[in-house]
């Protein structure tokens, strides 16, 4: 087991370094250099660069020399925290970013907690009510969830909330807290604005892993061990409970890491629609304006959550299911 | 003979599916006595494993006991219809009075959980005890039933064990609540032949220990000729000859039996002779022949008669039930046959 984790550490350290390497390739895409869009973007603006100034940023990103010097330097710096300057806002990369990794990761986990939360109970419900009414109700909602872009059902919550309670909906703070420092009032002031945007980003997801539950509980359900169950005088909630859905629970676990992107990538346009302060709208502005430090640093930081979601995610499995557990031994 | 555990008469479970009524059981009759076991053969898919969840009343929807009655004598002389309890009334009945031993003990337990828990559930559930006091009755009946250092063994998971153990497990866990009747349902069909000679042995010793009244279904006469007291050939969901082993085996009288008892090998057999195989194949539930149904098949077949009416079960001389027009009942039903042409 031990062995198995240190493996998959290692891997994961690999799969790090891979991302590195893929950021500072889009770090490099644009064509010129760096300092060349640099003076590009100061001169449009009015500023002027001198050329002592210039030579001394080349230098400074090993900028003419060969692609591996350029990296290493640029790794180097990383590894201290300096994630370059970010053009289009003239302030370090890391300040532009600031809470807002922290937010997008709080909301991915917030409607990781949702899918979980409605996909469970519905998942399971329609598996053993195969057929039921209610079965066909979730399954038709379900697709609807699937079918239905989630920036739309944003739209169309904010409309009805204003409509019905004139409660402008959108933010993870109140305008009056949005740039407070942080303080006690102002993580409630989070909590209260996170299960709605929560809840809209999480749908999509649910109603897929809704399907999968219901199918995979489905499969285990016919399986003779249930039998076993029910000749021991189990009641009928605690057979199912313990032995089909502990079995069918896998995919759940293998969601964790997969969700992580797919809720970054899907909350882009609802966190445009809802002003959610999360990188995925930073993220393409920084693309759109070719700020290229900052697109290259939000992609790394994604890409590192990614893997360490999906260690994560091994780990969940490993509790979840005693086979791989002992497989690795 | 003292009075049977458990008597079954009539019993009916038919399957409601989409595309019709499947007649899983249709009018099975057995008895079960204390410190005896019932062979239960027949070939694969005619109704033996239905008939066993039937009496625990865990037929898989959407099957349903639509007819007969299961009387068991409980240890305090009462009897009950179990088919007329309710589900929950029945629970308290699965494990502590009948409890099952599957064909597949590695698809019949859990991966997910260690042995000691799955054998302390219906303990803990059944007789009130604690976690601890459980764990230490599983390690007891693992040792009972003949696996090697039970203590450590008790923490593993089933994907753990060879197969053999994990058919001793499985006997450990059916065991666990003391029942009186244990239904056996192909528990050597998975395991090679030392294993299921082992098995056998383990169930025999443990009937001997504890007068338990055994139904062992098997499709294979060699491990009735082994084991059982009794026995009740079934085809199609009914039983077409119940009688003692030795008589069955003496002197089959239905043609099925029969040919049954053809298709086993014998020590005396000469080497490399082709095994005699029955006739044609086993029709489909749905489409199930008319009158005997077996007369397809039959190679002692009464034409005009076997064809259009369904041979009753007959008592004989000897306390055999056969259904076989050539047993009897043969008169009645030409009479009916004749009365409904006329
Ligand atoms: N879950 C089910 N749904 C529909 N039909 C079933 C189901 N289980 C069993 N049957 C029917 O009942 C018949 C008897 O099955 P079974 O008792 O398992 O046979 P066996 O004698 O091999 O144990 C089969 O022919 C099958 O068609
Ligand atoms: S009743 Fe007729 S067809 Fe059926 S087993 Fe007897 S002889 Fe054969
Ligand atoms: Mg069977």
């Amino acid at each position: 087991m031990i062995a198995f984790m240190t493996r998959r550490l290692l891997l994961g350290v690999m799969t790090i370094w891979l991302i590195s390497i893929l950021s500072f390739i889009i770090i490099q895409l644009p064509p010129g250099d760096f300092v060349d869009a640099y003076i590009a973007q100061l001169s449009s603006s009015g500023s002027q660069v001198s050329a002592a100034e210039a030579e001394n940023l080349r230098q400074l990103y090993g900028l003419g020399e060969p692609f591996y010097v350029q990296y290493g330097k640029w790794l180097a710096r990383i590894v201290t925290g300096d994630f370059g300057e970010s053009m289009e806002w003239r302030r370090p990369v890391t300040e532009v970013i600031g809470d807002r990794i922290w937010l997008t990761l709080l909301l991915s986990f917030a409607a990781l907690l949702v899918t979980w939360g409605l996909a469970l109970p519905i998942g399971i419900f329609s598996a053993v009510r195969q057929y039921s009414f209610a079965d066909y109700a979730f399954t038709l909602v379900g697709f609807i969830g699937i079918a239905v872009p989630n920036f739309l059902l944003a739209l169309v919550i904010m409309y009805f909330a204003f409509v019905w309670f004139g409660a402008s909906v959108g933010g993870l703070f109140s305008a009056e807290m949005a740039l407070a420092p942080w303080s006690a009032a102002k993580v409630w002031d989070l909590i209260k604005h996170l299960p709605l945007p929560a809840l809209i980003l999480a749908l999509g997801g649910t109603a897929q892993l809704i399907r999968i539950m219901r199918a995979n509980l489905l499969d285990e359900l016919r399986r003779p061990y249930v039998v076993t169950a029910r000749a021991k005088g189990l009641s009928e909630s605690r057979a199912i409970i313990k032995y089909p859905v502990r079995a069918a629970l896998n995919p759940f676990a293998s969601n964790i890491a997969y969700l992580f992107p797919y809720l970054v990538s899907g909350s882009i346009i609802v966190s445009i629609v809802l002003g959610l302060p999360t990188v995925g709208p930073l993220l393409v502005k920084a693309l759109v304006a070719q700020d290229m430090f900052l697109a290259g640093t939000i992609v790394l930081l994604l890409g590192v959550m990614t893997v360490v979601g999906t260690f994560i995610s091994d780990l969940v499995l490993m509790w979840v299911d005693p086979r791989i557990r002992h497989q690795m031994d | 003979m003292a009075d049977p555990i458990l008597s079954v008469r009539g019993l009916k479970t038919q399957f409601f599916g989409p595309e019709g009524v499947v007649r899983a059981v249709d009018g099975v009759d057995f008895d079960v006595f204390e410190g005896r076991t019932l062979g239960v053969v027949g070939e694969s898919g005619c109704g033996k494993s239905v008939t066993a969840r039937s009496v625990l009343g865990i037929v898989d929807r959407p099957g349903k006991v639509v007819g007969g009655s299961m009387k068991l004598r409980r240890a305090n002389g009462e009897v009950v219809d179990l088919g007329t309890l309710t589900n929950e009334q029945m629970r308290k009945y699965r494990g502590p009075e009948i409890a099952l031993v599957f064909q597949e003990p590695m698809a019949s337990f859990s991966q997910h959980y260690t042995i000691g828990n799955q054998i302390g559930e219906g303990i803990k559930l059944h007789m009130g005890l604690d976690d601890r006091a459980a764990k230490k009755r599983a390690i007891e009946l693992l040792d009972m039933v003949g696996v090697p250092q039970p203590a450590r063994r008790v923490d593993d998971y089933p994907f753990q064990l060879s197969g053999g153990l994990r058919q001793r497990v499985m006997i450990a866990m059916a065991l666990s609540c003391d029942p009186r009747v244990l239904i056996a349902d192909e528990p050597t069909t998975a395991l090679d032949v030392t294993t299921q000679a082992q098995i056998l042995d383990l169930l025999r010793t443990l009937q001997k220990d504890r007068g338990l009244a055994i139904i062992l279904i098997t499709h294979d006469m060699g491990v009735i000729a082994e084991m059982a007291h009794d026995v009740s050939v079934m085809y199609l969901g009914r039983a077409v000859e119940t009688g003692s082993v030795k008589e069955i085996f003496e002197t089959p009288k239905h043609p099925y039996t029969r040919a049954l008892l053809r298709s086993i090998p014998t020590v005396l057999a000469k080497p490399r002779t082709r095994l005699p195989t029955i006739a044609g194949s086993i029709p489909h539930p749905f489409d199930r022949p008319k009158g005997c149904s077996y007369h397809p098949r039959c190679a002692e077949i009464i034409g005009a008669v076997c064809e259009k009416a369904e041979p009753p079960a007959v008592d004989t001389d000897d306390g055999r039930q056969v259904r076989c027009f050539l047993h009897g009942g043969m008169e009645e039903a030409k009479a009916s046959l004749a009365g409904a042409s006329a």
